[in-house]
């Protein structure tokens, strides 16, 4: 099921799942006679990604996007499956500094992400002083400078606190302090949802351009098609806990072939096709606790049949992209 | 300073009445208090100054009074006023000493048990359940009941005062932990503690430096009101005759002896250290009130 890469991946995700325990607290189930509840945010997801390059997962709330993001910097360990980083164990490699400083991530909401008590120097200083990257008072000092600097701020912005900025300043300063540990994998989760679109299109530039010019690997999480449009090499698509669809961002936006990945690239408007009549994705996303059997999709499906309702859909590979989809397979 | 005198919390302090008028009070209070060896006009301490000839002299406006005894004097000659100065020393040493025990003891607990969830939050929550089911004075009399007589009488004297801080300061404890722990229950899932942790940060120092920073703020308010609660319940065991020993008279203490002449006519005697602990503990409230008003931004 790994998929095929040429050059040896820097994050190697393995069939993993990702379990929670959402009963209730013991003596409240044990009154209740409540049966305990499991929530399986993911499930049995590989995914690899090459030195250099962006993955995005793309899917509706509640898919496991964020959990996928938390699990790729071993804020969470796995129920099943292995990680690996830099060819390691992620567990491993995390147990050591010198690995360890090559990960961070960037976060979601610029407001919650920043320590509303610390100087913004101190913030982007933390992972300069965990790792001990830079020695006294001054140098520490400069080198932060030089972060602020290199996200687009000035060296006396670390002065201030978080408050006396704007949400894309804010995003700004998160990027300097993932980039203070020097590291070359990055994990962002929806850094641009909580921004406004004009600031959105400077942040994901600013991102590019510290790709090539570091030589950064993104983890790129986000809801948004057009914004992963703009960033991706490749492309995974996420549906309650599952990759439904992952290969080249390119050839996955120009044919998408996975009904779901139809139904979301169906629902972006395009000025092209003004007055289009287009397919809503009708219905909810069920519920992760109680997942419908079979394909996971196929209570929303425009394709499902008996053989959807009932076996779990296996990858099928065509054009290099690997769909979980019985009708692709069959070629309903 | 400058910054401060900017604030919304000094803006607010400045529009408030009660506020200025409570911070007044405490002030006067306090030095008083604090001064009292200065500022006293005698030494009810010193028995050798002490006269029956003076006893029961009314206060200021009554007929008899002397201008040296403006709140009258008490069955053995001594000063009210000096009394109460001397008295509310203790209680206000005691208040604050126990209010500072359960806050240290409250944050801690409160920290890990937010921080750390699980069994370890459960444990520690149900441990404040169980202290939170005896009232404060039952707590007390329990402590100064066991220690009482496991020491005897000589060597507990000099150590009643740390007793008394120790026993109120437990009965007071878990409404700091609880309210430590409900802020750091939703301070421990914000995304700067995540990117704490995915360097590397150990829990130990993000409590510490990334946590407690985020909440004391609501811990201070209700230290503040437990303040109040911490002087009345001194008063309270004081008054029962179970807190500090007579070598020591706290305003509990001088209420208690003045109670056996209020039917007798010399009322002053207990109507003013009552007056004062009232006038005390009001104020306190008061600014309480007024802080977790200030810092509440759902009422700006």
């Amino acid at each position: 099921m790994g998929d095929t890469m040429t050059s040896p991946a820097l994050l190697d995700v393995a069939g993993i799942t990702q379990r929670f325990d959402v009963s209730k607290p013991w003596l409240q189930r044990l009154i209740a006679g409540d049966p305990i509840r499991v929530l399986r945010a993911i499930d049995d997801v590989s995914f690899s990604i090459a030195p250099g390059t962006t993955l995005s997962l793309v899917g509706e709330s509640g898919c496991g996007k964020s959990t996928m993001a938390r699990l790729a910097v071993g804020l969470y360990t796995p129920s099943e499956g292995s990680i690996r980083f830099a060819g390691q164990d992620l567990s491993a490699a995390r147990a050591q500094p010198a690995l360890r400083r090559r990960m961070n991530m960037i976060f979601q909401d610029p407001y919650a992400s920043l320590n509303p008590r610390w100087l913004v120097t101190d913030i982007v200083a933390e992972p300069i002083r965990q790792f001990r990257l830079a020695q006294g008072k001054a140098a520490i000092r400069a080198r932060v400078g030089a972060l602020l600097t290199q996200v687009g701020l000035t060296a006396a912005d670390g002065d201030k606190y978080p408050h006396e900025f704007s949400g894309g300043q804010r995003q700004r300063i998160s990027i300097a302090r993932a980039l203070a540990s020097e590291p070359d994998f990055l994990v962002c989760d929806e850094p641009t949802s909580a921004l406004d679109v004009s600031v959105q299109a400077q942040i994901l530039n600013l991102m590019k351009d510290l790709q090539r010019r570091l030589g950064l690997t993104y983890l790129f999480i986000s809801h948004n098609l057009a914004v992963v449009r703009h960033m991706s090499d490749r492309l995974g698509v996420m549906y309650l806990g599952r990759i439904v669809e992952l290969g080249a961002a390119e050839t996955i936006l120009r044919t998408p072939r996975h009904p779901y990945t139809r139904l979301l690239l169906d629902a972006i408007p395009d000025l092209d096709h003004i007055g289009r009549a287009r397919t809503p994705v009708g219905g909810e996303v069920p519920s992760p606790i109680a997942p419908p059997p079979g394909c996971s999709f196929h209570p929303r499906c425009p394709l499902a049949n008996d053989r959807c309702r009932q076996e779990k859909p296996r990858y099928t590979v065509v054009d290099g992209v690997q769909i979980a989809c019985h009708a692709v397979e069959e070629g309903r | 300073m400058r910054q401060w005198l900017d604030s919304d919390l000094a803006y607010s302090f400045r529009t408030r009445p009660t506020a200025i008028l409570s911070v007044i009070i405490l002030l006067v209070l306090t030095i008083g208090a604090v001064f009292a060896p200065l500022l006293a006009p005698h030494n009810p301490m010193d028995s050798a100054s002490l006269s029956l000839m003076d006893s029961f002299k009314p206060p200021l406006g009554w007929p008899d009074s002397e201008w040296t005894n403006p709140l009258g004097t008490d069955n053995q000659g001594r000063d009210v006023l000096s009394a109460i100065m001397y008295g509310m020393r203790i209680s206000l040493l005691v208040g604050v000493c126990a209010v500072v025990f359960a806050v240290a003891v409250g944050i801690t607990v409160g920290l890990i048990a937010g921080y750390a969830g699980g069994v370890v939050d459960a444990l520690l929550m149900r441990l404040a359940d169980i202290q939170l089911t005896f009232p404060a004075i039952l707590t007390a009399l329990l402590i100064d009941g066991i220690i009482s007589s496991a020491l005897p009488a000589s060597m507990r004297e000099p150590l009643q005062i740390y007793i008394i801080v120790v026993a109120i300061g437990i009965s007071l404890w878990p409404g700091f932990a609880r309210t430590v722990r409900g802020s750091t229950l939703v301070e421990r899932n914000k995304d700067y503690v995540m990117a704490a942790r995915v360097i590397g940060v150990p829990s130990s120092r993000i409590m510490l430096s990334h946590v407690l920073p985020n909440v004391i703020g609501p811990a201070l308010v209700v230290g503040t009101l437990g303040l109040g609660l911490a002087i009345l319940a001194e008063a309270t065991l004081s008054f029962l005759g179970v807190g500090l020993p007579p070598t020591q008279p706290s305003l509990g203490t001088l209420i208690r002896f003045g109670n056996d002449f209020l039917f007798s006519g010399q009322w002053w005697v207990t109507v003013f250290p009552g007056l004062t602990l009232v006038l005390l503990v009001l104020a306190i409230n008061l600014l309480g009130d007024w802080l977790r008003d200030a810092l509440n931004p759902r009422l700006r």
